[in-house]
């Protein structure tokens, strides 16, 4: 049997690339095609980073639970990712509120229910648009600071000098970010969600001349519990999906400034699709269980 | 070639205290990333008020041996103990309270740049929870060792190379370590900083005596440490008597990731090893 080496298995956020092609040499010692080692290596090596990704979160979360817990590090990375992403996620949920309205008043028209845009609307960004929104955009802003924050620390020494003075940089760096970032996704929804009705019923009342006490009204008729359970329980998992992520890829990256950039290209992208992904099965599972 | 200058141990230091039990020990200790070993059979202890100097040109593995010390790499094969204790297989999580019995200074000082001299030199006493005023005084104090009480609330970014370097040194004495870890100190830095930063290092050893493992390829810094000591009434260093040399600051030397000489200034000087001669010369 091949064996990971102890290394590896120990401290697999901080396992240099170099370790890893050991690991996944000894995976590998038999000889085989050149194309077959390319589909070989590359399969091995997201087996390897889904392991390390897994063995990183699963740590993350398990410090929740044992002392010490760095409370003030939680309300300051809560302060960065809430109060930060606050003015983006507020005007991109208010601007796509409108941008629905415009679109649903045109295509309803034809069949004479413009009265519904409300409902349309409120429904289409509580269910999905608020929060897939809100985790895309705080994915860009915040994803990317924590890729290239931890990322740059890592290649100046600074983790090294951390574990050095006897702190776990996974205590001290991931497990408040992580839990900030879940906690504030939660509430950006709220407020993406809000101003996306609130874009929507000026769009309707100004730009559509429509009747706004309708608007509000459909609005909030429509709207069912299990809406809102959908609503909201989609960000806690794109708050978990963006600081995993953006920490996975900072606390892994070698290779200097560049590597910096490439951790945060990575972390962005990742942390994106992955949102989606999520949303699409979330969705999926919600449905059945509310229908 | 002139013939290098007969070094005895000085008269005024105690006897090497390479009797008692070491505070570091390396047995056979190996360690590969991809391709060949960086280290292989490595094996050498520090004792108890010893001072180290590990030498060999750039990429031989000198700093992954010093992050072997403190259990930041771990080995392939081989024992580490430190304070004691095998460290090669301890989880994490035990190895963060013997890391803080422990200083480090690394290659480029390693400061957290969003946090402020104060408050970098004090992260573990913060960590500790011990009260600001009681903080602020260790601190100064520090600092005051290495002469930049000054820039207590800068930030790293507004301090040159050798500052840096000299409130690393501040941040690994502040908690009084058993032991400590200088990865190239005085790496990449004019030679009047350098030398400051050797003063600093030579006056923690005298004044100290805490045990300590060095990593230079400057040749020139490990000699000025053997033959001098730091004079606490004219707060310098000064030279020991001419062929007189620090007892208790030894050398090792590693070529290819083996470990090729462990002795004395003396031992070095005279050894027959050529790649140790052609690297003295």
């Amino acid at each position: 049997m091949h064996r990971i080496p102890l290394r590896l298995m120990r401290y697999p956020v901080l396992a240099t690339p170099q370790s890893r092609k050991a690991a996944l040499s000894l995976l590998s010692p038999e000889p085989a095609k050149p194309m077959a080692i390319n589909i070989d290596r590359t399969a091995k090596q997201l087996v390897l980073t889904v392991q390390d990704y897994s063995l990183f979160v699963s740590n993350a979360v398990a410090n929740l639970f044992r002392p010490p817990r760095y409370w003030p590090e939680f309300l300051v990375q809560s302060d960065i990712i809430g109060v930060g992403s606050t003015s983006i996620v507020l005007l991109s949920g208010f601007f796509t509120g409108g941008v629905l309205a415009l679109q649903s008043a045109a295509t309803l028209s034809a069949f004479g229910a413009t009265a519904i845009t409300g409902r349309f609307v409120s429904l289409t960004m509580i269910r999905e648009l608020g929060p897939v929104l809100t985790g895309v955009m705080v994915s860009g802003r915040n994803a990317s600071s924590m890729a290239s924050e931890l990322g740059s620390m890592v290649v100046t020494e600074q983790i090294d000098a951390m574990r050095a003075l006897g702190v776990d940089p996974m205590r001290k760096l991931v497990t408040p970010r992580l839990f900030a970032c879940i906690s504030m996704l939660f509430f950006l929804t709220i407020v993406a969600d809000a101003f996306g009705i609130l874009g929507g019923g000026i769009v309707t009342i100004f730009m559509n001349n429509q009747n706004g006490t309708q608007y509000f009204s459909t609005a909030w008729e429509a709207l069912r519990y299990p809406d809102i359970i959908q609503g909201l329980v989609k960000p806690l998992f794109s708050g978990f999906i963006i600081a995993s992520i953006g920490c996975f890829y900072g606390m892994r990256t070698t290779g200097g400034t560049e590597g910096v950039g490439r951790s945060t290209i990575q972390a962005v992208v990742t942390a994106s699709v992955l949102i989606i992904f999520v949303d699409f099965l979330l969705t999926q599972v919600l449905l059945t269980l509310f229908t | 070639m002139n013939e290098p200058p007969v070094f005895a141990q000085s008269a005024q230091d105690p006897a090497p205290a390479t009797e008692a039990t070491p505070v570091v020990a390396f047995r056979n200790v190996s360690i590969a990333f991809d391709g060949p070993p960086v280290l292989q059979d490595v094996s050498f202890s520090v004792a108890p008020g010893e001072t180290r100097i590990l030498l060999g040109p750039a990429g031989v593995g000198k700093s992954v041996l010093l992050k072997l010390v403190n259990g930041l790499l771990r080995p392939d094969q081989g024992s580490i103990e430190l304070f004691g204790q095998d460290i090669s297989q301890m989880p994490e999580a035990k190895l963060f309270p013997l890391r803080t019995r422990t200083g480090m200074v690394f290659q480029e000082g390693a400061l957290f740049d969003s946090l402020t001299v104060r408050d970098n030199v004090a992260y573990q006493l913060i960590g500790e929870r011990v009260p600001y005023d009681e903080i602020d005084s260790r601190v100064r104090e520090a600092l005051r060792f290495v002469q930049l009480e000054q820039t207590f609330d800068l930030y790293p970014g507004s301090l040159s190379g050798g500052m840096k370097r000299r409130v690393a040194i501040a941040r690994a004495l502040i908690h009084q370590p058993e032991l400590l870890l200088y990865d190239s100190p005085t790496g990449g830095l004019d030679p009047i900083t350098s030398t400051t930063i050797v003063e600093l290092i030579v006056k923690e050893r005298d004044v100290y005596r805490t045990p300590s493992l060095l990593v230079t390829h400057r040749l020139q810094d490990a000699f000025t440490m053997c033959t001098h000591r730091f004079d606490t009434e004219q707060n310098r260093m000064v030279p020991l008597p001419t062929g007189d040399t620090d007892p208790n600051t030894t050398f090792l030397m590693l070529e290819e990731g083996r470990l090729i000489f462990d002795g004395s200034l003396h031992d070095i000087l005279h050894t027959d090893n050529k790649f140790v001669r052609e690297f003295l010369e």
